[in-house]
């Protein structure tokens, strides 16, 4: 099985790489366009800002790619933002695959924004393994992607969002599974199954 | 729920792991890739590794240690010492560190923290400060604590959150190594002062200690060394009592 983990200017790429070594998977880092169409499987990570990530995107073509994959891409944290239509983060326009808008949270008491640190997934189906219900997974983020018919986990803080989403051969996650100890693990083997 | 993080705190010198008394006396406690390994899988939230000669000797943060923990550690990891440029920081992020503590070098020069989180996004760096009580005055000290500054905890931290940084590190002087438990009112304060997380550092000696940051300083997180490293208090231990205590806390698999 190839993989292909695509390089662009966010962080956290290694991080994930690391992780897929650990659990023995070959993959490549690459930004080249037929290296990512011909892989298997592909990883869009990321940790960054929505706006100077997107327009790296597009300046490097890899917008029209991205959209135009037809194997499984999971999106991670930044990679899941950037899968929706539009984010709040610099009111930026993004590869538009799931329908939904990218929202900052707004604290109600005195919730700290960004949301960092270990939650739990209280309802999960679709591709993810039941037993990941009430698991807890590595969050930091400032934006959230609202519940929609594509999420496939919610967690909740703030207010209930979606922590898992998927549309056809597009899945995503917006905590680290590179970074969520065993249970992430299983959520990257969950993808690589698809 | 988000849960409160428990955070084992490496200090690192020559690739060992130290832990010294008040910052002065050192002693050794292992191999630091080993002992992060471990605690991940004893369910720690989070790791913190300091080089802590870094900025006294000059030194920068060995990157390779910081690799060889990427690659075997499968929880988050914090990176501090002797960080004090953009070009400091890019090698460490791109071995696989999740965020970088900056402490010294931010106090002399404060735009650090702006260019860091410009460059990297706040959620990479947290803002590590090192205070003690001086004329009833928080005051803020540098170079492993030995020098005193003009600087006051409760406007340095609010200073930092507004430049950019995404987490404070507090470590009560006072209280580092004495085991008598964290400074809870200057942590109460803080958490009430900020909107971003907070992690108390220095004093913990049981696991009273703990709950008492967590309850009454209502830090986010909570950081220790020599308890975790001399098997003191076992970690899995603390985050069951803390659980009873009706904390939210992250269970393991």
């Amino acid at each position: 099985m190839k993989i292909a983990v695509i390089k662009y200017n966010a962080g956290n790429i290694r991080s994930v790489a690391f992780a897929l070594e650990r659990l023995k998977v070959d993959f490549t880092i690459t930004d080249h366009p037929e290296e990512i169409q011909q892989a298997d499987k592909v990883i869009f990570p990321g940790v960054g800002e929505a706006s100077t990530t997107m327009r790296y995107l597009k300046d490097h073509r890899l917008d029209d790619l991205i959209r135009s994959l037809k194997q499984p891409v999971l999106g991670i944290c930044l990679g899941m933002q950037l899968m929706c239509k539009h984010s709040e983060e610099n009111d930026t326009p993004c590869l538009g695959i799931f329908d939904e808008t990218v929202r900052l949270f707004v604290p109600h008491h005195h919730e700290k924004v960004p949301h960092m640190g270990w939650n739990s997934l209280t309802t999960i189906n679709d591709w993810l393994p039941s037993d990941l219900k009430d698991q807890f997974v590595y969050f930091v983020h400032s934006f959230y992607v609202p519940l929609s018919a594509h999420t496939s986990a919610q967690t909740d803080y703030i207010q209930t969002f979606s922590s898992a989403m998927r549309k056809d051969n597009f899945y995503a996650v917006q905590f680290h599974p590179e970074k969520s100890g065993p249970v992430g693990e299983k959520v990257i083997q969950a993808f690589l199954r698809q | 729920m988000l849960t409160k993080r428990i955070i084992p705190c490496l200090d690192i010198k020559d690739g060992r792991t130290v832990k010294g008394v008040n910052f002065l006396e050192l002693r050794d406690a292992g191999d630091p890739v080993a002992l992060g390994e471990m605690y991940a899988q004893q369910g720690a939230d989070e790791l913190v590794f300091l080089d802590i000669s870094a900025t006294n000797e000059k030194r920068k943060t060995f990157v390779k240690l910081v690799r060889e923990i990427a690659a075997h550690v499968n929880i988050p990891f914090t990176v501090g010492g002797g960080i004090s440029s953009i070009e400091d920081v890019a090698p460490l992020l791109e071995a696989g560190a999740d965020k970088v503590s900056i402490n010294s070098a931010a106090v002399s020069n404060p735009q650090l923290i702006d260019d860091l989180a410009k460059a990297f996004g706040s959620q990479f760096v947290v803002l590590a400060i090192d205070a003690r009580k001086v004329n009833n005055q928080w005051t803020v000290h540098t170079h492993g604590g030995s020098r005193p500054t003009e600087k006051k905890l409760f406007t340095w931290a609010k200073e930092g959150q507004s430049r950019g940084a995404g987490e404070i590190l507090f470590t009560s002087m006072d209280h580092d190594g004495t085991k008598s438990g964290f400074a809870v009112d200057p942590l109460e304060k803080l958490n009430q002062l900020l909107q971003i997380p907070v992690i108390a550092s220095g004093g913990a000696g049981n696991m009273s200690h703990f709950l008492e940051a967590f309850v009454i300083g209502k830090a986010d997180a909570a950081l220790a060394a020599t308890l975790f490293h001399f098997g003191e208090i076992k970690i899995p231990d603390l985050k069951s009592y803390l659980s009873n205590h009706y904390l939210p806390i992250r269970k393991t698999i």
